[in-house]
């Protein structure tokens, strides 16, 4: 495919947080979309957002159970990201920083995820047609 | 000339930097480039047009492209029709677009 581009995106933010992970995962989305190979170094809080031991849970103050209340986790969307690319040709390459992750305990994370350094977000970059860089503020 | 697309994802009421972020995007464009810029999240809320932004507005009076994400202006209950002449609602896509195309990207 000869529009077929590779992006690099660097997150920052923890999940269940900020407004800016929302965007992040719009934005990887739509490319994902596109069939574009996408790049993710994830580091600090944000290693947190594949973490596989995420759980939905219910919420007695409005009296729902787990299923009514229906919680959306963070690492079901990532994995369907990485569905997306693939079915559209594309890919997406999480890493997670793993001194991040060492610091945060959050070793566990969904099939798909690797531990890496931030060795590995120059090295994305170089290869990436262009590099968006999102950070905590 | 380079391609610049800056985007814009604070309230310029919670922080000071958004004017200085526009004027950014203002000294960009004098110097000849190709600038965007993209409101995003709490950023589109300057972009209302009885909302009080000197910086935004100068950047607008300089001929510089104003998006913003409409995806955002529908979470705030902002209409389309009712941000400033020379602000466009768009969609997110742009942002890709623009990053596909090696356009200098930042995120404020």
């Amino acid at each position: 495919m000869a529009d077929r581009k590779t992006l690099t995106f660097a997150l920052m933010d923890p999940p269940f947080e900020s407004a800016r992970t929302t965007t992040a995962l719009r934005l990887i989305d739509i490319a994902a979309r596109r069939g574009y190979d996408i790049h993710v170094f994830a580091y600090e809080g944000a290693v947190c957002m594949p973490f596989s031991r995420q759980a939905p849970h219910p919420n007695a103050v409005h009296g729902h159970d787990v299923e009514e209340e229906n919680h959306p986790l963070p690492k079901d969307w990532e994995a369907a990201l990485m569905q997306e690319a693939k079915k559209n040709g594309g890919s997406l390459d999480w890493v997670n920083c793993g001194l991040c992750v060492d610091e945060r305990g959050v070793g566990e994370a969904i099939e798909g995820v690797r531990r890496g350094t931030p060795g590995d977000m120059v090295s994305m970059a170089g290869e990436s047609d262009n590099t968006l860089v999102i950070g905590t503020r | 000339m380079s391609k610049y697309l800056l985007i814009e994802s604070r309230d310029p009421y919670e922080s000071g930097d958004v004017g200085n972020y526009f004027e950014l995007a203002q000294g960009l464009a004098r110097e000849g480039n190709d600038v965007t810029l993209f409101l995003v999240q709490n950023g589109v809320l300057s972009a209302r047009s009885g909302a009080s932004s000197a910086a935004l507005d100068d950047a607008i009076k300089a001929g510089i492209e104003i998006l913003a994400d409409d995806f955002s202006l529908r979470e705030r209950a902002i209409d389309a029709s009712a941000l400033k002449a020379g602000v466009k609602s768009s969609p997110l896509d742009v942002v890709v677009d623009g990053l596909a195309d090696g356009c200098k990207t930042i995120w404020h």
